[in-house]
């Protein structure tokens, strides 16, 4: 009961915030809104036993990919966004479709049948704790797309260079 | 207990709030933010799925999803900034260049 109870503050907690971070005019106040939303979806992973997930949800999205979204949005100009109107002309084609895949994903939930259990019971989680267990499969099983993924950054860390810095003048 | 279908309907709202978001937001960078929001609907959906499901790929899958979000919002926000290098703007029916 209190966990159902936790579990439904938390769901209108994350849709508000949702809401709040696509409807708000100044972008300011949408980065700050979404630090508030990722700190709840960190509270949900907790709920779902994964800590390790929460803590990377923490330091990734609040701690590295907001401040980066903070930092543009510091690049332009507010007044002039606070002046003219949020959405563009095709606006309520947007909220037709994404109400329009709303209503057919959750139509389809209904048939959803669960697969049969794994192995990774809650008990095994937790005498052997999450990371171990995430970090035991990452390092055998997923070795290969993990140094893909570490590849991956790579890539985004010079590609972001090249795009941003300034044009040398030859 | 709360059921698995509880939190799959979260994520649904969640990811339609971003569809909606990304497609009529005018500024880029709500864009960006609200491609952020899709995935981590996403996310959501895949670790309450491997907690129900018993499974510790799903939580794998996940941990692949926000390297990924990591480098596509930095690729994406040096794009937006060259962007306003060259235009000084931030709006996407400002930029049409590419209309015949």
């Amino acid at each position: 009961m209190i966990q159902q109870l936790f579990f439904i503050y938390f769901a209108f907690a994350i849709t508000g915030l949702s809401l709040l971070v696509v409807t708000r005019k100044n972008p300011v106040h949408s980065v700050l809104w979404m630090l508030l939303l990722f700190f709840h979806i960190a509270s949900l992973y907790l709920f779902l036993n994964a800590e390790f997930m929460a803590a990377i949800q923490v330091i990734v999205y609040a701690g590295g990919i907001l401040v980066l979204f903070l930092f543009v949005v510091l690049l332009m100009n507010i007044r002039e966004e606070l002046r003219i109107g949020k959405y563009i002309g095709a606006g309520p084609t947007g909220f037709t479709f994404a109400a329009a895949l709303l209503v057919v994903v959750f139509m389809s939930l209904r048939s959803f049948v669960a697969a049969p259990p794994g192995i990774y019971s809650i008990d095994l989680i937790k005498k052997e704790t999450h990371t171990m267990v995430l970090g035991k499969l990452m390092y055998t099983e997923f070795l290969y797309p993990f140094e893909i993924t570490s590849l991956i950054l790579l890539v985004a860390i010079i590609g972001a260079i090249v795009l941003a810095k300034r044009r040398l003048k030859t | 207990m709360v059921p698995l279908s509880w939190y799959m309907l979260l994520s649904i709202i969640v990811f339609a709030i971003g569809v909606f978001g990304f497609l009529a937001r005018r500024n880029v960078i709500i864009m960006f933010m609200s491609i952020e929001l899709m995935l981590n609907a996403v996310n959501i959906n895949l670790i309450a799925l491997s907690h129900y499901l018993q499974d510790m790929r799903g939580q794998i899958l996940a941990f692949f999803v926000i390297a990924v979000a990591a480098a596509e919002a930095a690729i994406g926000l040096a794009i937006i900034i060259a962007l306003f290098r060259n235009k000084a703007t931030a709006h996407v029916d400002e930029i049409k260049e590419m209309q015949g």
